[in-house]
């Protein structure tokens, strides 16, 4: 078993390799087979590292297989090692198996595309970035796929890269994770002087016996790392990447959100939550910055007109719930919400691909309407990706996991009624978006014929994902709905025993039942309201819509909350206007100058070759009046 | 005759030969003006040998008629060949090398 642990992260990395050197004389039957296999195979192998390790729990909680020292400097020797724990299971399970489905989408998806070959190669790099990622043993190999997820998410953001457009969106996706990914780096730097290692099990036991909590370099490392989950995540300030990183093709939108890239900083705290729990104070931020990201992200939801950017910023939204999870303690919790969204925002993303393919590349929701009728697969899979978004209650795994977190939140020490007013307020938007979404994709009078109908390599992924997303969340279940505990108990061989929610018993069971009765009629409440205002009585929409209040709010969410606006003009211009200012400085005109007089001089020099053997002649007859001129006169 | 005469009589051969090669642009005349460069090295050579009375000038001379012969008949088939390709014999329209 231990031996198959690098396969995981290997069979994807070869596909990309094949695809990346031989893709062109492939063909695009032998491109699918490699690129779609090699993840497959890697579920696979994943599927049975998995059992494997179920069946026969390894001492010390983990598998560890080294391949070789990666270097060794300074006494820091990172080797090419892979750990599986229980939150590396769930973790390679759900980037694998949703990987896979995502892939076996994309062959429909791309049929007609030129770079057929390029995106399978780049979609297998990111999967195996991924892999890497998490399964690393040390916190350098973990950067290494940090950076490789920022990478692909780069290539195929822009990977139709003849519309400008595209490209800035690329680069901005690369240039503000970048913000993040330094601060992560300096906080690795701070770790390794402070601490002596960088093997992450090795880093957290010394951190633990080093620092008392609350201490100040613990309170500098975590939020050094918290600084790069932000920018990876998506999260407040670094959020506004992501609604841009829609220009790329839609499976793309689906593997960065649901099984890679974002979810890579959940996966950090969750990874350093020993970190973590020495600072008090940097929990207390990952809480708030998640509390506040679900509710900004929430209202943005509710006015975009794009299809795919409503989702983008529910992403944003529900990462920010895993946030707000991590930021009470809530493990668990978090690593269960991350699971359910993987399986129900694939799941979206895809049925809202299968919409924009169905309708020639539309992605106006104004556009679209009801589609219930001609997709029906479509339909159901995406009401019950929806349903689960919206968490409605008992049938949906995003109760589950919902509940677990505002559960947590309601039981936080400090700021917990908030957090969990938060959450609450999170949840009611989070039914109103996803159902807007549903009652104008779905509902409604036709507005755009149907070019193309999804056959069964669309139909596979949406209806295998829409059962992931509804029985997902029975591996966890509240005390009041039959408590089953079998994820917290499985991930307690990563957090101990304080990461499961089933722990945090405060207010007891009648609290409890009132909570989750509350948040029930709330997500119901939001479904209604969503029914009201979109469906059965557009006009008091419109209403509001003529406000002057209402449309400058509705403009303000649409934007984002004026973060982009906002960077604009304190980073981006006046670096701009830097940028114009210093360009005629006197370095460069030195170096403009010299390029200038040598370009004058090869122009002189270039125009004496004109080809024509007369000219040469004289130039011979000359030469040779010259040297006898010379020798005569001298 | 004084040596001065026919050495002077070897510079305007040569200069009007370098003048016909520079100013004309048909490959036949650019051929013959080099062979009227040629002939006047070759009357330099013969007068100068026979002012010193030796008989290199001579052979110098039957060296130059044998490279004449050479360069006539390869310049003549470059010729040939140049007007097949380009269908003209203008130096001119030669300038593929051009920089």
């Amino acid at each position: 078993m231990q031996a198959l642990l690098a396969l995981i992260p290997a069979l994807p990395l070869a596909g990309f390799l094949i695809l990346a050197l031989f893709g062109g004389r492939l063909g695009r039957r032998g491109v699918s087979i490699v690129g779609v296999g090699s993840v497959g195979a890697s579920a696979l192998v994943a599927i049975l590292a998995a059992i494997g390790f179920l069946t026969a729990p390894p001492a010390g909680g983990a598998l560890t297989q080294r391949l070789w020292t990666w270097w060794s400097v300074g006494g820091l020797a990172p080797g090419i090692a892979f750990t599986l724990d229980p939150l590396a299971i769930v973790f390679t399970l759900v980037v694998t198996v949703v990987g896979f489905l995502i892939h076996l989408y994309s062959i429909e998806y791309l049929a007609g595309d030129d770079g057929y070959a390029r995106f399978f190669a780049c979609m297998n790099l990111f999967v195996s970035s991924m892999l890497i990622l998490v399964l690393a043993d040390n916190l350098p190999l973990l950067y290494l796929g940090w950076e490789g997820v920022g990478l692909c998410s780069y290539l195929l953001i822009g990977f139709w890269y003849r519309d400008p457009a595209n490209g800035r969106a690329a680069r901005k996706a690369f240039l503000v994770t970048r913000i993040g990914d330094t601060a992560m780096a300096i906080g690795l730097f701070l770790l390794f002087r402070h601490l002596g290692t960088l093997q992450i099990a090795e880093v957290m036991n010394r951190a633990t016996t080093a620092w008392p909590v609350g201490a100040p370099l613990a309170t500098a490392a975590a939020l050094l790392l918290l600084g790069g989950a932000i920018g990876k995540s998506a999260q407040l300030p670094l959020q506004t990447w992501l609604p841009d990183a829609m220009a790329g093709p839609t499976p793309v939108s689906a593997l960065i959100h649901a099984a890679t890239m974002v979810t890579a900083g959940v996966y950090l705290i969750a990874r350093t939550h020993a970190l973590f729990l020495l600072s008090p104070a940097a929990m207390t931020v990952v809480a708030l910055v998640g509390a506040l990201t679900l509710l900004l992200a929430g209202c943005s939801a509710l006015v975009q007109t794009d299809i795919k950017r409503v989702l983008a910023y529910s992403t944003i939204s529900q990462i920010g719930y895993m946030f707000l999870a991590l930021g009470v303690g809530a493990w668990s919790a978090a690593i269960l919400h991350f699971m359910t969204h993987a399986f129900f925002k694939a799941l979206l993303f895809l049925g809202a691909g299968a919409v924009i393919l169905a309708l020639h590349h539309e992605q106006e929701i104004a556009r679209m309407g009801g589609l219930r009728r001609s997709l029906p697969v479509v339909f159901w899979t995406f009401l019950i990706g929806g349903a689960s978004l919206a968490a409605l209650p008992l049938v949906t795994s995003g109760f589950y996991s919902k509940d677990a977190i505002l559960w947590a939140a309601w039981n936080a020490p400090h700021g917990g009624r908030v957090l969990w007013a938060a959450g609450l307020a999170g949840a009611l938007l989070t039914a109103l978006y996803t159902f807007r979404l549903i009652f104008r994709v779905f509902f409604g009078e036709e507005r755009t014929t149907v070019t193309h109908r999804p056959t069964w390599v669309i139909a596979l992924p949406l209806v295998v994902l829409a059962g992931l997303a509804t029985i997902g969340g029975f591996v966890e279940t509240p005390h009041t709905l039959g408590g089953v505990t079998l994820f917290s108990r499985f991930l307690q061989g990563t957090f101990g025993v304080a990461g499961g929610h089933a722990e945090a018993v405060g207010a007891g069971h009648g609290a409890e039942l009132a909570l989750q009765i509350l948040a029930a009629i709330v997500s119901l409440g939001g479904v209604w309201l969503a029914y009201r205002l979109f469906l059965r009585r557009p006009e008091t929409l419109a209403r509001w819509r003529g406000a002057r209040a209402g449309a400058a709010l509705r403009r303000f969410w649409l934007g984002g909350w004026g973060f982009d606006e906002l960077y604009d003009r304190v980073l981006v211009r006046p670096f701009e206007w830097t940028a114009r200012v210093s360009r005629g400085d006197f370095i460069d005109s030195f170096y403009t100058g010299l390029a200038r007089t040598l370009g004058g001089l090869h122009g002189a020099l270039a125009a004496t070759q004109n080809g024509r053997v007369r000219f040469y002649v004289a130039g011979i007859a000359i030469g040779a009046i010259l040297a006898i001129a010379i020798m005569v006169f001298t | 005759m004084p040596l001065e005469h026919a050495l002077l009589l070897a510079g305007a051969l040569f200069a009007i030969g370098l003048a016909g090669v520079l100013a004309r642009r048909n490959l036949f005349f650019i051929l013959m003006s080099i062979e009227i460069m040629l002939n006047a090295a070759g009357l330099a050579f013969v007068t100068a040998g026979a002012h010193w009375g030796g008989p290199d000038g001579q052979v110098m001379f039957i060296f130059i008629l044998a490279v004449a012969a050479a360069e006539v008949a390869v310049g003549l088939a470059l010729l040939l060949r140049f007007y097949h390709a380009r269908r003209t014999v203008d130096a001119d329209a030669a300038d593929r090398l051009r920089g």
